[in-house]
């Protein structure tokens, strides 16, 4: 297993170069480019931007500047619209943010749709099975656009209790409702998968035999159902988590955060080449890195897996 | 031979006044309103804005804290006519192209040093420097400082840009052709000043908050890049003590609903009006939702360049789109704002402008609709023939609305096939400035209270000609203009030859609508360019 972790993270380097090459070309073939604006810049004007952020050079010699920039001095260079600020900075200022409430929302999820999954499964076809399957249903038919404003008119016009959005540093008021507005469909989800997983795992052989050997039914549920019915929403939460610590672009555009998503999505439009990068070698890094967890994982909770 | 012909004095004494609050005084000096304790204003920012640095600023959001934390030689008052800021009194020479400014001998920083001369000289030279990479270089060619253009082409070096320093406290500008709105000009952030040292120390990052100085009526304390940013009293500014309001806050709420219902819940003194919801909040809300016109046009820009289709050389047929577009249904109806039927390109509230009574603004729109249908028959098309365009807008719900809109009224009335495209903002720009279009949404807001603002576009070399109009009678009339003490006939013969031409489509003329506490007093309504100063406020005991 250790050998295969090995290579997996020795593959995981092509794999971002490969990443931070594709991602070069796209951008530069977009129209417009980050210092096209409704009022032409002269061109000496835009010569001499361009000669500073090394626009001026050939694709290929961008993309070798660039990348021997991060891997020697891990310099993502300066953001090309916000002219104080450099990316590492940027992502130093959102990623926490978007860490902060991500991995609350994360676990808050975790716990309360596996729960309410088990209890749905173990008492399959009963009113607690209909009220968890309904509210599943209702909270994965509310996106987050929809649950943000409502929670704000609710919570902050209504009620006068919560603020209605900023960070001031991730104190708990402004915290509860980016992670209602993020977790709320990722539990629904998370619950409806451990659901039907359990229903079968429940219904299957091995279950049968424990039952049939007198053991009782917390120790079946803990001892031997829980484990494997967990590997898909093992599989389902490895993305799941990159997804929410990375970010909800509706939550940071809500909530007005100051999390990483926005920014991303922003340098995208702005054609922010520099952040568009950073936050894109930070995501493929988080997601290699989660995707690997899970695999091993895996391995822990099925002992039919082995690498 | 220079002669004087504005002294501020009486004004400056004036301001002190109106707006006077002593150490002891509790209500307003002039209104006589009880002040509320906490004289803090919050209002909403649509976006983050790329800089706070004069020079570099480009985005509304930016220039209102710009203006804020720094002062440049004239101010602009309620009604947007010019009052003192750092100058306080002007004189221009007989050739109207060379202006001294004297300045006030008591502005200093916020670190305690004066304000002088020099800061300006600095400060405007490196607006042009090509070193600078200032987007809006383009405003000091516009302001036509003797060799701005040729340092901003790298022809020339900063230094020999026409401003300068004779002592602390004159500054001499030097233009390359008269200009008479050239003070309406000063008012514009690039030009205020800035501290050479502070730069020189901290080079790009002067601008955060702790590096920064400025010589405004506020200091920056605090920003959260995409959340908020604070600014507090600059105890050295030099009308401090008449300055009421204590703490600015300006949050980012990209979401208008969402910003709204923000300031509903009391989190915000100031927030925009979401499209077509004027008329509910204004009469549920009379003393909070306003609508004031404001110095801005919505239009079409039509493709003439070669790249152009050729129906839309025929005149008729651009006279024939324009004719057809009912703008009451778009500001009555899909805006609901308050906004402006445009017939004229430059909107009616421009200062010393009277828009001229085209033909088409008089008629009823069951008159212009048979007009049009008659154009457009009379080129060759109609119902039966109809022809074709593409109607490009950048990504927004609004510019679909009105495009949806507009479309169909081409349809139903002239038979034209709109086919509608959308797209993201940098490829729209990058497409619109290349000729890449047909039909193009396009607004403009004037950079100064002057006609010459809009109808400068209308002139073959403007690099925002994106129509590629050209007639050389707008381009002798404009340029005429600028050497005219009134030059009003001038812009009413331009906008008659726009109307007859059509190379654009005005649609509307914008209002600026927003919700504003009640408590807020000091709002400068009049002003057109809703160039507003915090200084300028105060909060109302509720």
């Amino acid at each position: 297993m250790l050998a295969y972790a090995a290579r997996r993270v020795f593959w995981a380097a092509p794999t971002l170069l490969v990443l931070i090459v594709l991602c070069y070309v796209l951008m530069y073939l977009a129209p417009g480019g980050p210092f096209t604006t409704e009022r032409a810049l002269p061109p000496q004007v835009l010569a001499n931007i361009e000669a500073k952020y090394g626009l001026d050079k050939p694709l290929y010699a961008q993309i070798w500047d660039y990348v021997v920039a991060v891997v020697t001095r891990f310099d993502f260079g300066p953001s090309f619209v916000y002219k104080d600020r450099d990316v590492y900075e940027i992502m130093a200022r959102g990623f926490p943010v978007t860490l902060t409430y991500g991995t609350i929302s994360f676990i808050s999820a975790c716990l309360v749709g596996v729960s309410l999954g088990v209890l749905a499964a173990v008492r399959h076809n009963s009113v607690l099975d209909y009220i968890a399957v309904g509210a599943t249903f209702s909270a994965q038919a509310l996106p987050n656009f929809v649950m943000a404003p409502i929670l704000v008119i609710v919570f902050t016009w209504q009620l006068g209790w919560l603020p209605g959005g900023g960070w001031s540093g991730g104190q708990w008021q402004y915290v509860v409702m980016p992670v209602i507005a993020l977790s709320t469909s990722f539990m629904a989800s998370i619950a409806r998968i451990t659901r039907s997983s359990m229903l079968e795992v429940l219904n299957s052989g091995f279950i049968r035999t424990a039952r049939a050997r007198g053991l009782s039914p917390t120790t079946i549920l803990w001892r031997h159902a829980m484990k494997p019915a967990m590997l898909p929403v093992v599989s389902y939460l490895g993305p799941v988590f990159v997804a929410m610590i990375t970010g909800s672009v509706l939550v940071d555009l809500y909530f007005s955060t100051g999390g990483i998503g926005l920014s991303y999505v922003n340098a995208a439009l702005n054609r922010d080449y520099a952040v568009m990068l950073g936050v894109t070698i930070l995501y493929g890094t988080l997601t290699i890195a989660f995707n690997l967890l899970v695999d091993l994982l895996y391995a822990w909770l099925d002992p039919r897996i082995r690498y | 031979m220079l002669r004087p012909i504005n002294s501020l004095a009486p004004a400056v004494a004036c301001a002190a006044i109106l707006t006077c609050k002593s150490a002891y005084a509790e209500v307003h000096p002039i209104t006589g309103e009880k002040l509320a304790d906490d004289q803090t204003f919050i209002y909403r920012l649509l976006d983050e804005h790329s800089s706070i640095d004069p020079q570099i600023v480009e985005d509304v959001s930016g220039s209102e804290v710009v203006r804020d934390l720094f002062e440049g030689l004239l101010n602009q008052d309620a009604e947007g006519n010019l009052v003192p800021g750092v100058a306080t009194s002007w004189e221009v020479s007989e050739s109207k192209d060379r202006f001294t400014f004297h300045l006030r001998n008591n502005a200093k920083w916020s670190n305690g040093d004066p304000v002088v001369a020099g800061d300006f000289v600095y400060a405007w030279r490196r607006a042009v420097d090509p070193e600078t990479a200032s987007p809006y270089s383009w405003f000091m060619e516009l302001m036509s400082i003797e060799n701005a253009n040729a340092i901003i082409s790298g022809e020339m070096p900063p230094e020999s840009l026409g401003v300068s320093a004779p002592d602390n406290y004159t500054l001499e500008v030097r233009l390359s052709l008269p200009l008479p709105y050239f003070t309406q000009m000063v008012t514009h952030a690039t030009t205020f000043p800035v501290p050479a040292k502070v730069i020189e120390e901290h080079g790009d990052q002067w601008t955060r908050p702790g590096n920064m100085v400025s010589n405004g009526a506020y200091v920056l304390l605090e920003h959260v890049p995409n959340e908020r940013s604070v600014r507090v009293r600059n105890e050295h500014y030099w009308n401090n003590e008449e300055t009421i309001i204590d703490r600015v806050e300006s949050l980012v709420i990209n979401d208008e609903n969402l910003a709204l219902t923000r300031y509903f819940a009391g989190e915000l003194d100031r927030t925009e009006i979401p499209a077509g919801q004027f008329p509910k909040l204004s009469a549920e809300y009379p003393d909070e939702a306003h609508s004031f016109p404001r110095l801005c046009s919505y239009y079409y820009s039509i493709n003439l360049s070669e790249k152009g289709p050729l129906p839309l050389k025929d005149k008729r047929i651009r006279q024939a789109l324009s004719l057809a577009i009912d703008r009451e249904i778009i500001t009555d109806f899909i805006l609901a704002g308050g906004q402006f039927d445009a017939y004229t390109f430059t909107p009616g509230a421009t200062a010393g402008f009277e828009p001229p009574m085209v033909a088409a603004a008089k008629m009823s729109q069951a008159e212009r609709d048979e007009m049009a249908k008659a154009l457009i028959a009379d080129a060759g098309y109609g119902i039966d023939n109809p022809v074709e365009f593409e109607l490009s807008y950048n990504t927004s719900e609004g510019h679909k609305k009105i495009a949806v809109a507009i479309g169909q009224m081409w349809k139903q009335k002239l038979g034209v096939a709109t086919k509608l495209r959308n797209m993201e903002w940098k490829t729209f720009l990058e497409k619109r400035s290349n000729q890449d279009f047909e039909i193009a949404r396009s607004g403009w807001c004037g950079d100064y209270n002057e006609a010459s603002t809009f109808l400068d576009l209308a002139t073959s070399n403007s690099g925002y000609n994106d129509s590629k109009y050209s007639n050389d009678e707008v381009d002798r009339l404009m340029a005429e203009a600028k050497l005219l003490d009134d030059p009003a006939a001038n812009y009413t013969r331009v906008e008659q030859i726009i109307a007859e031409d059509v190379p654009l489509i005005p649609i509307y003329h914008y209002a600026s609508v927003f919700m504003l506490d009640s408590d807020v007093g000091g709002w400068p309504v009049g002003n057109v360019e809703q160039n507003w100063y915090s200084k300028d406020l105060y909060k109302i005991a509720e």
